[in-house]
């Protein structure tokens, strides 16, 4: 790794003095873009500041809000970045994937929350509603990959991404024929309610539990990936596919099992997506999905601390970004542009540092 | 970059027993007749008949499904015996249908309703043919048994009798259902009044008019399949010249049916291929990009857009409005600005690759549709309200105020740009496209402008978006952020791609195919975007070149699959040699 690093700086030098004399007008308008983009950051900050609209709670509140949300999009990212390490695939339906398990699961936390269960026992019919959403997002998955992406797996082109945007729709419109296509408004338990006071500011209880349950799942997530064979034989078929095979590894058995990882973490992350937001349809997962995908290539995709961490600094900008950057140049209504924060960051990562904060370089040769 | 499609084989070959395949598939075809059933699509189609009092859209699909079981195991072939295939086809259709019927058995003996918002009373009727249940259900298994022969015998029939029986159905299903679109067109006329006397009542198809279309059909399929041949051998014994002026004949006799179809047929047909015309050009200029440059475009929508919001802005008689401009006026300043904004999103995607480029490009469609969205740019866009009271083109004097008469401008735009598209796929330009879409280091080595030629593929193709937004803009007389969310982005992506990835020809077929059908069948609306996922997939997987390939994408498949016969005799061969 070293030795490629060394190189890769070597071939950099070279190519720094070429771009001098070669400074194009496509160079001249990326500089635009990074220079617009470092002054609004640095004018909308000082600009609110100096207009103080906003007290020292709310800012906190804000804080815990984009950490709370990132924990979800981390979750969600997982998948994403899992996928790709093994099969250099995005798996463009996954936010749809997370969508079918906190969809199903909605009628089991409607039936206990009518029954009075989720209320008396609400560890039990917690983990029972997460398992059913883990449950149906593995099924959808594993289906997705047996018919789109599994022929293709050994031909480089761009089937398997367009197949994907088929099987995205297949799935939205499959449940919105099963489910109806109204707004359903998730249950809201009265355990989920309320505030802790903690050194002074106030935090959402339901912002600990969904925080608090992403970190677990995440650990737990760890945990396989690195202790179990299984997660080592996972670790060995994203580094090298063949050498991997030669080894014996069944890379069959290995792409399924990071197939189900991945659906399983987003079975969690859209349950807790819906306890956050309250409310679920059949285009739910769009949002979540190309958000966490952005968060997967923040972080560095196919790196699965980089997802973590993308998901989380995803978050946080996304909660902080509009009232921080934004209202200081006098925009209105700037929650209204929250998503554009995510889709810039996106296209930013994806055109300045496709490498991530902490990821491989993407395949270039990859088209 | 590559859309041919190799079957995986590593993983394929796994050899199974031929009762094991019936088995399967038998189960799979009734899980796809589950599916069909929980999603609603066969209680939705059961409201629409075929054949008055007779045959229902929702039975004709429910008994293609059990039909397809029998022909899937007779078309694979798996006994040398005819007895043996006809008891396969039995066997399938009868495990498809008892698999099928858990569902109705499942209604009878819980509510379901509560979840599945299909699952009702009526469906559970239909399912059961309103009998009781174990009566009905064994008449689903009886019917899926029966069909399931008739799908085997199918296959073992030959051509000649297979053809005109295939077909024969086909035109009596077409008709009967699109029977609200052919009915007002033969009732109009004196000629026709009689023919649509023999074939419809007011209520719909008769069975009588079924029989006939069938019948009809039938014979006209086997007098030109028995006279195809010596009509060939005689037209290419013609001389060279003669055959060319034949050629443009029929083109120019089709070409002037198709012009005059639409004030024929009414305003609804207007819209609808008014709706087909724009898609068509976004089509075409989504393929310069996707389809000759290789490069996927999510965001393509954003210059449809462009197009449409400065046309709306140089036109309206709203208080947005910058100018009062006539419609000849602001469409190239339109067209224009959708090059520019095409440049616009060109340059910083110019280093991102494949994948990557795709997301790129669906999150800078995304970013304008949000600002547009916006209450920021609401004073110059109008925000979620939109821009009202676009005025009609005018012609002198002449208003093009309905659909047809707007479609005949689509055409003429559609027929430009089809030229522009074709000499541009020819060019110099269009070979330089090719190359970098095939590989784009050589390309580079071999001195294209790599910065150049992409940001071209952007700003022509979004020239062709823009101009179908200008004529959107006038068509609806009102815009709206609404109308160019991601999902037109897709639409287009799906039709070149039915159509044929660098298919002129195909484009038009595509849009006909995903864009018009859809909006004719407007009562199943809602699963038009379940069909459009299904049809991307199953193109890709089956028919990767699409319906109407180009002919040079045929020429490459076929050399790619003598590549591939070579490459695996001499894998054989060396496999005997070690």
């Amino acid at each position: 790794m070293t030795a490629i690093e060394k190189a890769g700086v070597k071939a950099r030098i070279p190519q720094i003095f070429g771009s001098l004399h070669k400074f194009t007008y496509v160079e001249a308008v990326l500089w635009l873009v990074r220079i617009s983009v470092v002054a609004v950051v640095i004018l909308g900050t000082i600009g609110t500041l100096i207009k103080g609209t906003y007290s020292s709670s709310q800012w906190f509140a804000f804080f815990t809000f984009g950490l709370t949300i990132g924990g979800v999009y981390a979750l969600i990212a997982l998948g994403y970045t899992m996928v790709y390490g093994i099969l250099r695939l995005i798996n463009f339906a996954h936010g749809d994937i997370t969508m079918t398990g906190a969809f199903s699961a909605f009628f089991l936390a409607r039936s206990f929350d009518r029954s009075g269960f989720l209320d008396a026992y609400p560890v039990t019919s917690m983990v029972a509603i997460m398992l059913l959403s883990m449950a149906v997002c593995t099924v959808t998955a594993l289906v997705v990959e047996r018919i789109c992406y599994r022929p293709f797996r050994h031909v480089a082109s761009l089937a398997p991404l367009i197949c994907a945007i088929g099987a995205s729709f297949v799935i939205q419109h499959t449940f919105r024929g099963m489910f109806g296509n109204t707004v359903r408004s998730y249950p809201d338990p009265e355990w989920m309610k309320g505030t802790i006071e903690l050194a002074g500011f106030s935090i959402a209880i339901v912002q600990l539990i969904v925080f608090g349950m992403a970190i677990t799942a995440m650990l737990v997530l760890y945990l396989i990936v690195q202790k179990t064979k299984m997660g080592t034989a996972m670790r060995a078929v994203s580094e090298d596919r063949d050498a991997a095979a030669l080894m014996g590894i069944d890379s069959n058995k290995v792409i399924i099992f990071t197939f189900v990882l991945g659906a399983c973490m987003a079975g969690i992350g859209g349950v807790l997506y819906c306890f956050v937001y309250k409310q679920i349809y059949f285009f739910s997962g769009f949002l979540p999905g190309i958000k966490a995908f952005s968060a997967a290539v923040l972080g560095g995709i196919g790196n699965i601390p980089g997802a973590m961490l993308g998901g989380v600094f995803l978050g946080i900008v996304e909660s902080m970004g509009p009232p921080l950057f934004l209202d200081g140049i006098g925009i209105p209504a700037p929650y209204q542009l929250r998503d554009l924060i995510a889709f810039t960051m996106l296209v930013l990562v994806l055109v300045f540092r496709p490498q991530g904060l902490l990821g491989e370089a993407l395949a270039k040769k990859r088209a | 970059m590559s859309f041919d499609v190799v079957a995986s084989s590593r993983i394929e070959q796994r050899q199974i027993t031929p009762w094991r395949y019936i088995a399967q598939t038998g189960v799979q075809i009734g899980l796809l007749g589950i599916f069909l059933g929980v999603v609603g699509i066969l209680g939705m189609f059961n409201k629409r008949p075929i054949i008055v009092g007779e045959l229902t859209l929702g039975y004709a699909t429910l008994g293609l499904v059990f039909l397809v079981a029998g022909i899937l195991v007779g078309s694979r072939r798996l006994f040398a015996s005819i007895p043996q295939t006809l008891l396969a086809g039995l066997v399938a259709g009868t495990i498809a249908a008892t698999v099928f019927a858990l569902l109705p058995i499942a209604m009878s003996l819980i509510s379901l309703r509560s979840i599945f918002v299909s699952l009702d009373p009526t469906l559970y009727e239909m399912l059961t043919f309103g009998y009781r249940a174990p009566v009905g259900i064994g008449q689903i298994i009886c019917l899926g048994a029966v069909l399931g022969l008739l799908g085997a015998a199918l296959t073992e029939l030959p051509r000649s009798v297979r053809r005109p029986i295939s077909g024969g159905l086909v035109a009596a299903a077409l008709a009967g259902l699109f029977q609200e679109l052919l009915r007002p067109i033969l009732a109009n006329s004196k000629v026709s009044k009689p023919l649509h006397d023999l074939l419809y009542t007011w209520g719909g198809l008769t069975l009588r008019g079924a029989i006939t279309i069938f019948a009809v059909t039938a014979i006209a399929i086997t007098v030109y399949d028995l006279s195809r041949d010596r009509f060939n051998a005689k037209f290419q014994s013609l001389p060279s010249p003669n055959r060319r002026r034949i050629r443009w004949g029929f083109l120019a006799a089709a070409i002037f049916l198709c012009l005059l179809f639409p004030l024929y047929a009414g305003h609804f047909i207007g819209q609808v291929l008014l709706t087909v015309g724009l898609f068509t050009l976004m089509g075409m200029g989504l393929n310069l990009e996707v389809g000759i440059a290789g490069l996927l475009d999510l965001g393509f929508v954003a210059f449809y857009a462009v197009g449409a919001y400065v046309t709306g802005l140089l036109m309206a008689d709203s208080p947005f409005a910058l100018a009062h401009m006539s419609f000849w006026e602001a469409m190239p300043i339109a067209v224009l600005c959708s090059v520019v904004m095409g440049v616009i999103f060109g340059i910083p995607v110019l280093k991102v690759r494949g994948d990557y480029l795709a997301v790129a490009t669906m999150g800078l469609g995304e970013i304008v549709r949000v600002i547009v969205l916006s209450d920021a740019a609401a004073p110059l866009l109008g925000g979620a309200k939109g821009i009202l009271q676009i005025p009609r083109p005018v012609i002198g004097d002449f208003h093009l105020n309905n659909p047809v008469l707007l479609f005949y401008l689509t055409l003429v735009a559609s027929l430009v740009a089809a030229y522009a598209a074709w000499r541009l796929e020819e060019s110099r330009l269009g070979r330089a496209w090719k190359a970098i879409r095939d590989d784009e280091d050589v390309a580079q080595a071999l001195g294209i402008n790599l910065i150049q030629v992409k940001l071209l593929a952007y700003g022509l193709g979004a020239a062709f978006a823009g101009l179908a937004g200008s004529i959107f803009a006038v068509m609806l007389g009102s815009i709206y952020p609404h109308s160019f969310q991601l999902i037109i982005s897709i639409n287009i992506l799906a039709l070149i791609i039915v159509g044929g990835l660098g298919s002129l020809p195909g484009v038009a077929l595509g849009a006909i195919v995903l864009i018009g059908l859809p909006e004719m069948l407007r009562e199943f609306g809602e699963f038009r975007y379940l069909f459009y996922g299904l049809a991307i997939v199953a193109v890709m997987r089956l028919k990767p070149e699409g319906l109407w390939p180009s002919a040079s994408k045929k020429r490459e498949l076929r050399i790619d699959a003598e590549t591939l016969a070579v490459q695996q005799g001499a894998a054989t061969a060396d496999a005997k040699t070690t």
